[in-house]
Parts: structure tokens; C-alpha cells; sequence
């Protein structure tokens, strides 16, 4: 799949196979600025990454026509058939862009409410690029105040440049050239294989749920470490050092 | 294979008329639901352990010897016996004790609990949930094993020269089941001893408990208690049944759509998403066979039919249709599909059976009382001695 760096120790992705991004708008109208937004990173980025010899497919979840599955998901518990497959799309993917309005000084509550969904491993070091719409240029540090923390939880990797577009920015050459920077960014990040490195590498040391929706999630037993503390207390209860057992209590999501 | 029921002991009030049950009630309730299944023949009644209301079942071993003594054949257990924040030496000695009292128709599951406040409410953290429940576990399986245990661990004062009493009865263990929906940890410790494993099969997506169960199973065949197809697994699962499909789901739907935990999802959706059986005797029989399609031959199955506020008459009557028009259907294709040698879930017959053969059971006679109101280092006429107490000491 990967092949040789000049820089040794990296792998960088396989330029034979088209490299899936998935853009997620939250706009409700059609067609949204939200959704116009995305559509623009989504094309500066396959430019950004057809230049550096790469292939990408971009494909786009609407949110809106999915309301009522992700509200329903909520309150049900775990998510039903049309939330899981838009899910599913985000685990496959090798970059997202996430693209939401601003409503009430926050984001859009359709957006958190998606999000909410995620499990919290299915987007471990995935590349995202982070933007919004609103009707006012106040509301910019929504992305960097909410955005940004939000996919840090999620220990997905944002792109340093975010992105807000307010009226004015669509008659403003200065958001194209911060779309184009955004997209410059993203293609590094994707071409380094960074990212793929850092969840491949590091996977174990993630918190994890078993048999959840991340691309690596533990499945059967093949994937599950029998050797760490709390397995070897499992079995009978040989647990090494008292400190060891002490430092291995997991943070045990209770709902 | 077992079938039974499962109940948590909920109150809520019934949303069509306005009736709330008292707690007096709804632990009547609870003994005529578990009466009437042992009339119709069904195997199991398994009751849950809650310590905050709107549940009434704080004292499941106080509430299951009531119920042994008022019925004849079917095996008493719990869904589930918190090993978390119960005390192990007091699991080991209620439990016991209920099991002498039923005269050996008992097991138990034991699982973590997931009501937040139980925890600091009872001295724990839920944070530390699952190295609580495998530790105290681990006490548990020795206590009802060894005459004498020395003991030290993270979570409970240690222990030096203490025997559980009364020794389990026969000299023999309740079957233990590990309840669990998403913690390998648990599964990985129900295979280690050879313990039954029991997802409880609701408020999910369908066979979304199956990578557990596999891990149960092939860690059940790992530590060498059989093949992972004979690995002693339950399932859970909801239900509602009438004679007619429609019937069921137009009397089901408003105690569904009005119980807190479902307000805002479709019966529906519901019904297609998860493995809750509701409609007539055959749609039940047809929806339980694709759970042992999904998860292979299991040994027990067990069904929620008395909560979500339903009157208890209700829940007698689908008590009595699960017992004569749909379990012993079940039975028999069950039966019929079951592969060669998998075995049905241990009772306490078929335990001491195992560890006797013909021979007479062993029954654990004290040494007297020396005056300090201990028997001695030996505490049973029989015990190893060997294996002598060694009691704490106190100046």
C-alpha cells in the first residue's frame, strides 16, 4: 500500500489509489453558503493535491436531509441506519472537511448534534479542515473556539489554517487565497502520510471502545492487548505492582 | 437450552391509566410474575439489583428466597448482582445463604451497574468500574471455593483467615454468569473461570453484542473449558406478544412511546433495529431463532416482560403466552438446529454431578467453638489442615 520515502521512516500514501475526502456541511438551505464553502475547499484541495501528484475523490454528506436520523439517533441511544452509514463514510475517509453555519454565536446545533454520534476513536489523527459561514464577520473565532477544541477531543488532526466567510469574504479575493492555503495545508499533511503514521503507530495508546465504528476498532481477538493490567486482573488477578494496577483504571464512559 | 424472565423491578406510571403502582405493589408484582412463570414451566427468573427509585429491588437475595419458597422448579437469579459496589464477602455470604435456602435453584449474574451516583453513594468511583468488578470478582470465586482465605487487594479491606459461611451448599459454587455489552475485560474474565457470559440483548442494534460474545467464546476455548461453540452464553431481549402481530404492537405502542428511555424513538424503528420480539407467538419464535443464527448455540434466553409500567396483569398473561405458546416452540427448534456437543447451562445438579460423580457431596461440619467465638485454624471438621487460618492480630 505505501511506499518508500526519501525521508526515511515515513510512508506516504500510495499514489495509485484516489485519496477520499469528505466534506460535511451543516447548512440547511440549498444551495447553503455553508455547502458553497465546502464545495470550494473541496476543489482547492484536489487541486493542492493533483499537484503534488496525488489522486482525491471528494465526496459530500448533507446533514439536513439526515435531521431527523441524527435526533432520533440521539435519543435512541446508538445511531440508526442512515446515521451509521454516514458515519461509516467518515471513518473511511483520509480527510475531512467540516463545514457548519453559525447559528446563535455557536455551531450549528444539527452539526454538534452529527457529532455527537462519533465515536470517540473513529477520527484519531484524521486530517480536517475546520469552517463556517455566518451573517456577520463577529462571529470568526467560532471555528478556532469551538470548532478546533471539538475535533481536539476528538484527537483528529485540523489543518492549521480555519476558515470563516462572512457576506463580504464571498466578494473578497482574501477568502479564496485563505481557501487555497487551507487546501496547500491539507495536501502536505495527506502527501506526508503524517497522519495515517500517527494513528498506526500510536493506535494503542488511544483510549478505545470495543467493537466501535473506527477503521481500527478491536473486533475479535486479534485485536485486543491480553496483557495489560487490567486483562491480567481479569484472569485471576496477577496484576504485577499494586501502582501498576493503579495507573491502568481506565476512564470508563458510565452512560 | 433455559428460557425465562427478566425483570429490573421499575415503576412508572401506566400511560394509559394514570396508575402508578406503590412499591408495596410492584413487589407483589414481582412475586406473581415469578410464580406464575414457575407454573408455566419456564426455567429461569433472574431479578435486577437498584438502588434508587423509580426500581424497588435493592435486596434481590431478600426478594428471591421469598419467591423460592413460594415456587417449586425454577432456577432463581439475579440481572444483575453488582460487583461493584457490593461487598464481595457479602455477595459470597447472601448469596450462600440464598442458595441453601433454594435448595440449589440458583445462579447469579454479576455485573458493574451503570447508575452513576451508586457509586460514590456506596464508597466507589465509577471511574475505577471495571478494575472494582474483576478484583471483587476474583475475592468471590475463592471465598466460595477455599475454607480459609488470606487476602489483599486494592478496593477492600484485606482479609486474613476468613471463611465465607455457609460454605456454599454441597461444597458447591452458584453458577456464576458475567453480564456485559462492551467491556472485554468482563468477557475475558467470564472465559478465564469458565463462567457464563450474558449480553443482555437490548437498547442496541442487532448482533451488536456479537464481537463481545465471540471474544467470550474463543477465550472460553483458550484457557481449555471446551470449544468456543461450547461456551455458556445468555441473551437478554424484550418482549410483547398477543395472539394477533397487530394486537401486540397497537397495546404495546403506548407503554413503549410514554417510558422515559424511549420518548422519541419509533416503535418501528425499534422493533427492525434491535432484538426486541413484539407481535404473535410465531413472530417471537421466528425473531429468537436469528439470535442463534447470530450468535450460535446458547443456553439461555431470557426475556423483559414486566416493566415499562405494563399492569401486572398484563404482564401475568404474557408470562403465561411466552410460557404455553412460545417457549415450547422455541424448545423444539432449538432442539432441533443445536449442534453435537453443546452442553446445556450448569445447574446445580449437573455441578455437583460433575464433581462428585456417584460419590456423596461433601457437608462442611464445623469445629467447635473454642471460646473466642472462632473454630480454631481448621475451621470444618474435614478442612485441609494443611491450610490453616492465620487470623490478624489484634494487639
Amino acid at each position: 500500500m505505501n511506499q518508500p520515502d526519501p525521508i526515511a521512516g515515513h510512508r506516504v500514501p500510495d499514489i495509485g489509489r484516489a485519496l477520499t475526502i469528505v466534506a460535511v456541511s451543516a447548512g440547511v438551505s440549498d444551495p447553503s453558503s455553508t455547502r458553497l464553502l465546502a464545495d470550494r475547499i473541496a476543489q482547492k484541495s484536489i487541486d493542492a493535491l493533483n499537484a503534488a501528484g496525488l489522486r482525491a475523490v471528494v465526496t459530500t454528506i448533507e446533514l439536513g436531509p439526515l435531521a431527523v436520523d441524527i435526533a432520533r439517533s440521539i435519543v435512541t441511544g446508538y445511531p440508526n441506519e442512515a446515521a451509521q452509514a454516514a458515519i461509516d463514510r467518515l471513518a473511511d475517509a483520509d480527510a475531512i472537511i467540516a463545514s457548519t453555519p453559525v447559528y446563535k454565536a455557536g455551531v450549528s446545533g444539527l452539526f454538534k448534534s452529527f457529532a455527537d454520534l462519533i465515536d470517540n476513536d473513529l477520527l484519531i489523527a484524521k486530517p480536517v479542515v475546520l469552517a463556517a459561514t455566518g451573517g456577520t464577520s463577529r462571529h470568526a473565532m467560532v471555528v478556532d473556539d469551538q470548532l478546533r477544541p471539538l475535533f481536539a477531543f476528538l484527537r483528529a488532526l485540523p489543518v492549521p489554517t480555519s476558515l470563516y466567510a462572512a457576506p463580504e469574504d464571498w466578494g473578497s479575493p482574501e477568502l479564496g487565497r485563505r481557501i487555497e492555503r487551507t487546501a496547500a495545508e491539507l495536501a502536505l499533511i495527506l502527501r506526508s502520510g503524517v497522519a495515517t503514521q500517527i494513528a498506526e503507530d500510536n493506535w494503542a495508546g488511544y483510549q478505545h471502545q470495543f467493537g466501535g465504528s473506527a477503521t481500527r476498532a478491536e473486533r475479535g481477538i486479534d485485536d485486543v492487548d491480553f496483557d495489560s493490567d487490567l486483562m491480567r486482573l481479569a484472569a485471576g488477578g496477577k496484576p504485577g505492582s499494586r501502582a501498576a494496577l493503579r495507573d491502568a483504571v481506565r476512564l470508563d464512559d458510565p452512560a | 437450552m433455559q428460557f425465562g424472565v427478566f425483570s429490573v423491578g421499575d415503576i412508572a406510571p401506566d400511560p394509559i391509566t394514570g396508575y402508578t403502582y406503590s412499591e408495596a405493589e410492584r413487589i407483589q408484582n414481582i412475586i406473581k410474575v415469578a410464580k406464575r412463570a414457575d407454573e408455566v414451566g419456564l426455567d429461569v427468573f433472574a431479578l435486577g439489583e437498584h438502588h434508587n427509585p423509580p426500581f424497588v429491588p435493592s435486596s434481590p437475595t431478600t426478594l428471591l428466597a421469598f419467591i423460592a419458597a413460594e415456587t417449586r422448579r425454577i432456577v432463581l437469579s439475579t440481572s444483575v448482582t453488582l460487583m461493584t459496589t457490593n461487598d464481595p464477602v457479602r455477595i459470597a455470604e447472601d448469596y450462600a445463604m440464598l442458595q441453601h435456602v433454594a435448595k440449589g435453584r440458583l445462579d447469579l449474574m454479576v455485573g458493574r451497574g451503570n447508575t452513576v451516583p451508586v457509586y460514590p453513594w456506596f464508597g466507589k468511583d465509577i471511574r475505577q468500574g471495571v478494575a472494582l468488578a474483576l478484583e471483587n470478582y476474583n475475592l468471590l470465586h475463592r471465598l466460595w471455593r477455599e475454607d480459609v482465605v488470606d487476602w489483599e487487594g486494592r478496593f477492600r479491606t484485606p482479609l486474613q483467615g476468613f471463611t465465607s459461611t455457609p460454605r456454599p451448599l454441597d461444597d458447591v459454587p452458584p453458577f456464576v454468569w458475567h453480564g456485559s455489552i462492551r467491556t472485554p475485560e468482563i468477557a475475558e474474565q467470564a472465559a478465564y473461570y469458565g463462567n457464563g457470559f450474558f449480553a443482555n440483548h437490548i437498547l442496541a442494534p442487532n448482533f451488536a453484542f456479537k464481537p463481545l460474545v465471540d471474544l467470550y467464546r474463543r477465550r472460553f476455548e483458550h484457557y481449555g473449558h471446551g470449544t468456543a461453540d461450547q461456551a455458556i452464553v445468555g441473551l437478554g431481549g424484550m418482549s410483547f406478544i398477543a395472539r394477533r402481530s397487530q394486537d401486540a404492537v397497537n397495546a404495546f405502542r403506548p407503554y413503549y412511546e410514554n417510558y422515559p428511555i424511549f420518548r422519541g424513538s419509533r416503535l418501528e424503528d425499534h422493533m427492525a433495529a434491535t432484538p426486541i420480539t413484539i407481535g404473535s407467538p410465531q413472530e417471537v419464535v421466528d425473531k429468537v431463532l436469528t439470535f442463534r443464527e447470530g450468535f450460535g448455540d446458547y443456553q439461555r434466553q431470557l426475556f423483559a416482560l414486566d416493566g415499562l409500567a405494563l399492569p401486572v396483569e398484563v404482564a401475568l398473561e404474557q408470562v403465561e403466552l411466552l410460557g404455553t405458546e412460545v417457549v415450547p416452540v422455541l424448545r423444539k427448534e432449538m432442539e432441533s438446529r443445536r449442534a453435537p456437543g453443546v452442553p446445556d447451562a450448569p445447574t446445580h445438579a449437573s455441578l455437583v454431578a460433575a464433581k462428585y460423580g456417584d460419590a456423596e457431596p461433601r457437608q462442611p461440619r464445623p469445629n467447635p467453638n473454642r471460646g473466642d467465638n472462632l473454630s480454631g485454624t481448621s475451621p470444618y471438621q474435614d478442612s485441609d489442615p494443611a491450610i490453616a487460618a492465620h487470623f490478624p492480630e489484634a494487639f
